[in-house]
């Protein structure tokens, strides 16, 4: 994955931001469509069951977020991508906080409800 | 095949500076840039969060209307996808090409994904106009408000971006592929690919998962 | 539709003597000040070095100017509502009728948390946190110059609707269904949602702007952990406001869809769901009230530990508490609506995470009284807040945690317990910090002392009158009287009443009294300058400045090795040392982009309360064009020579001398 891993003349700019190559592109777009075929096909072809089906598309959604992050978005640990990808991380915990509090939260509520 | 990194594109610049005393910046300039445009996408993450959250909560008020089983068409959703995917890849051709300096790559590379944004967008507006006709516009109900809400703040920033494109290409053009303006064709192509990114949580979210269920 | 949507010149309200009064003597106070701007010929000088500045310390002080004008705005509401209730007890109706009453009460909520506080605490930020880092500028010049165009965008807004139409009646929280078309088919809500977009989303870049600044842009050898506590607590605070200012756009612009294009998102019809609304409104609210109130917890730290003349006890806690406190913010949010009728596992969930968030402040408490302990406190202006607010707060704090009991909340859930509860916290703790920092820092800004003796008087008064004004509040909670009445009828509740009145007449003595303060500093600037640039004998690099600082902050950038970096500069005796050489340095030009944007899009959110359609889709265009000519623009930054850095070092250094000889 690294790219510029071959030692620079300007020591100075070591710390640049990987921005990947012509083959990480396209092994994260081979990825990509793998990924997007998968729950297409176990959703439009209905051999599966519902409770096959929801976790499925769901597990293949998030490894393809991960992949788009990887290989298009070019987050990683090393020292200069670091920032943006904890940046990202904590976005992550409030959106699943967010989202997850709100939907328990209105559920439940839902359940109080007499219904109409 | 091999590619130019951001260190060798840099000393490159560096080295055209010097000989066309080039409008300079700081050091830094680009890299504060970057990760300022990195924050505002997460912005952009949680404004798209906050209406998912509305959606799963509205989802199944289809105030006796249709639901997503009824007016989804995955078959369709299945190009609109493909389109969207293979601009991802082509903005990364694009990227690759202006870190070589290859301005006429670029060009072509960023035309491409423009014309494959533009489908995108293009079908999504048939596919409203479609559903608008036969009285399953937003006004309906719940469940087709925070459909249209969704679905349309993403083709909204599609649309955005694709007036960026535009800017980008004129830039690029004019300018040619000085560090500003590569520094600019990477903000727009985090914005790009984090596009469709949301694009993954649309069809999984609102599409798959309206037709599995 | 008329050229003009739905403007018509019905939209003045003639009929209401309390406005006309207002807008009259606002129009002649408007007229008076740009009549003395053309005398004294300052029209050029206001448009070059304030309007289009992109310093951040000439935007701190602008942010403060809106704050102090917004502050007297949002207290003749508070006023009024006070002597409304004062006088419409026993079933009397007073002199504010209800709908205008539920216009002050709304506007009272939206102004002073929007408009007054979120300004105040910015304008403390630009000023202190990038000498505190030791920066020339922020990360984004011309971005911040837009922020703050746009919060004034947002402020000149929510004015307006005074004397053009009206403004919500719905309380600050605009809550559907009433909030929605059907029940409120004016202009007030409009006004209300653009005024907060517009200015939120200025919030929103100031946020971004600032993190960067921080995260990329600290003097060399300045570690993370070695940032002064002010600008880590302003750092936690951006992080929620970035984490959070995204909601409120979301729901508000949901909000927008139901109201202009019959969307079904909160409304009664068609399976919309208004407690969805609540939800999110909250989500961000209550991240919103760390946003204000952390910062100040920043400011108390720093005057503290300066005016005992002590290193901060406890930074390391004091840093993570603050981070600890902003994580919690964000999942006790449904303390705001207990009522809701969710079910008891989620009330027992964000009722035990709100009793939790209780204890990193408890931790900051501890540290500091342990700072003060067997130090020499010095009994300056800001140090009185401080003590008000250590005493204040944590009497606010302790209602805080009562509510958070959710059986407890279901009996003061909307009740004066609770407006005295939010008061107790944002008065007690933001404002009076915001008043702590404005009295520290205002001589860094401003180069010359405030009056002591008025600020003393001014602290007094705010703080008796606070508790005279307050205290009652909770026991009219206890007696059952709900928030928002227009007149009461309950003779055990009138004497409260009346007391809570004269409490906040008292606080209006305080406030006339800092205007007095801040005039006298003016008249007699030239006897109380600040020339060292250290009044107080200061611990961060804000103070190795002169006062104002020289315009590009640093002539070289300082190199950091401790947490109190200018006390570490001043032992080392390498303070105010005179290099050989300078270096040229990089500046922003002024820009007027920043304004004529923000001016575009204040005109596309008037265009959209009044339905104009052209105007709307001019000032989208129009803002948009502006953005990619700034984009475009490649006269946008200088170098200052050494010759000049030299010169103004050199006078600063003599003037130190001089003063400390």
């Amino acid at each position: 994955m690294n790219a510029h891993s071959s030692p620079s003349p300007h020591s100075s700019h070591s710390h640049e931001v990987d921005h990947g190559s012509v083959k990480s592109y396209l092994v994260g777009f081979a990825l990509s469509v793998a990924l997007t075929i998968i729950p297409f096909w176990a959703v439009m072809s209905g051999h599966l069951a519902k409770s096959t089906t929801i976790p499925l598309i769901v597990l293949m959604a998030i490894v393809q977020v991960v992949v788009h992050l990887k290989y298009f978005l070019h987050l990683n640990f090393s020292k200069s991508g670091r920032a943006n990808t904890f940046a990202f991380l904590f976005t992550a915990l409030i959106i699943v906080m967010v989202v997850g509090l709100s939907v328990w939260i209105i559920y439940s509520a839902n359940n109080m409800m007499m219904s109409m | 095949m091999s590619t130019l990194t951001r260190a060798e594109f840099l000393a490159d610049e560096a080295h055209r500076q010097v000989e066309g005393q080039e409008h300079e910046h700081h050091h830094d300039t680009g890299e504060n840039t970057i990760f300022g445009f990195w924050i505002y996408l997460m912005t952009d993450c949680l404004l798209f969060a906050s209406v998912f959250a509305t959606y799963a909560v509205l989802y199944m008020n289809t105030a006796g209307g249709v639901s997503g089983k009824d007016i989804f068409d995955l078959k369709y959703v299945g190009v609109e996808t493909a389109a969207l995917l293979f601009s991802s890849i082509t903005y990364g051709f694009a990227m690759i090409s202006a870190y070589r300096q290859n301005r006429p790559a670029t060009m072509s590379w960023l035309l491409v994904t423009f014309a494959l944004g533009a489908i995108f967008i293009g079908m999504e507006i048939n596919e409203f106009h479609h559903l608008i006709l036969e009285g399953n516009g937003p006004n309906r109900s719940a469940f087709l408000s925070s459909f249209f809400a969704l679905v349309g703040m993403h083709g909204l920033h599609v649309t955005a971006g694709l007036i960026w494109m535009v800017v980008m290409m004129l830039e690029v053009l004019k300018r040619g592929l000085g560090q500003q303006t590569v520094t600019r064709l990477n903000c727009l192509s985090l914005f790009w690919h984090f596009l469709d990114i949301v694009w993954v949580c649309v069809f999984t979210v609102v599409y798959l998962m309206g037709v599995a269920s | 539709m008329s050229l003009l949507g739905k403007l018509t010149l019905d939209a003045i309200p003639y009929h209401e003597p309390i406005i006309m009064v207002t807008l009259a003597i606002v129009g002649i106070a408007g007229v008076a000040v740009a009549l003395a701007i053309t005398k004294f010929k300052k029209w050029g000088v206001l448009w070059r070095d304030w309007i289009t500045s992109v310093d951040h310390k000439r935007l701190g002080v602008m942010y403060i100017i809106l704050a102090m004008i917004m502050l007297i705005r949002g207290f003749s509401d508070a006023i009024m509502m006070r002597t409304q209730l004062a006088m419409a007890t026993s079933g009397a109706e007073g002199y504010l009728p209800p709908e205008h009453y539920d216009q002050i009460f709304t506007a009272h909520g939206v102004i002073m948390i929007m408009f007054m506080a979120m300004p105040f605490m910015i304008g403390l930020m630009n000023i202190a946190l990038p000498l505190q880092i030791g920066a020339r500028d922020v990360a984004f010049p011309f971005l911040n110059n837009l922020s703050f165009w746009l919060a004034a965008g947002g402020a000149i807004l929510i004015n307006l609707s005074l004397g053009l139409g009206e403004f919500a009646k719905t309380g600050w929280l605009a809550y559907p269904p009433l909030s929605e078309t059907s029940f409120s088919p004016g202009v007030g809500v409009d006004y209300y949602i653009w005024a907060l977009q517009i200015s939120g989303i200025g919030t929103l870049l100031t946020g971004v702007n600032f993190l960067v600044t921080v995260f990329k842009m600290r003097a060399p050898g300045m570690k993370l952990m070695q940032m002064p506590i002010f600008t880590w607590t302003c750092t936690w605070a951006n992080i929620l406001i970035v984490a959070s200012f995204p909601i409120l756009t979301a729901v508000l612009g949901l909000l927008t869809l139901d109201r202009y294009l019959d969307f079904h998102f909160f409304t009664n019809e068609a399976g919309g769901n208004a407690m969805m609304y609540i939800n999110l409104f909250w989500a961000w609210g209550h991240p919103e009230v760390y946003i204000l109130i952390l910062p100040a917890f920043g400011i108390f730290s720093e005057v503290i530990s300066t005016f005992t003349g002590k290193r901060l006890f406890g930074y390391n806690s004091m840093v993570w508490a603050s981070g600890a406190i902003s994580i919690l913010g964000f999942i006790v949010w449904l303390h705001h609506f207990f009522t809701m009728g969710a079910s008891a596992n989620v009330n027992a969930f964000f009722g035990v995470m709100t009793m939790i968030i209780a204890v990193p402040t408890g931790v900051k408490l501890f540290n500091w009284l342990f700072t003060m302990y067997r130090g020499r406190l010095r009994l300056a202006v800001p140090v009185l807040w401080t003590l008000g607010f250590m005493v204040t707060f944590t009497i606010g704090g302790m209602t805080g945690v009562l509510l958070a009991v959710p059986g407890a909340d279901y009996v003061l859930h909307n009740s004066l317990f609770l407006i005295a509860h939010f008061h107790n916290t944002i008065i007690g703790g933001a404002v009076f910090g915001y008043l702590a920092g404005f009295a520290y820092w205002f001589p860094k800004a401003m180069g010359f002392h405030l009056n002591e003796r008025l600020g003393k008087a001014a602290f007094w008064c705010w703080q008796i009158g606070f508790y005279v004004a307050f205290m009652p509040l909770y026991v009219l909670g206890f007696l059952g009287m709900t928030r928002r009445l227009n007149h009461t009828n309950n003779p055990d509740w009138n004497i409260w009443l009346y007391i809570a009145c004269i409490g906040a007449f008292i606080i209006m003595i305080g406030i006339v009294l800092q205007f007095i303060q801040l005039y006298l500093a003016f008249r007699d600037r030239e006897q109380n300058r600040d020339l060292t640039g250290d009044p107080w004998n200061g611990h961060t690099l804000e103070w190795s400045t002169a006062s104002p600082p020289q315009f590009y902050n640093f002539a070289e950038l300082p190199d950091v090795h401790d947490i109190d970096a200018f006390t570490d500069m001043k032992e080392k005796g390498i303070a105010y040392s005179r290099p050989h050489r300078y270096e040229p340095i990089h500046m922003p030009r002024n820009t007027a982009a920043g304004v004529l944007i923000a001016a575009a899009i204040t005109a596309f959110g008037f265009a959209a309360v009044w339905h104009i359609g052209w105007l709307a889709l001019a000032g989208l265009v129009g803002s948009v064009a502006f953005l990619i000519q700034r984009a475009y623009d490649n006269d946008v930054d200088y170098y200052v020579q050494p010759d000049e850095i030299a010169q103004v070092e050199s006078q600063h250094i003599n003037k130190v001398e001089e003063a400390t000889a």
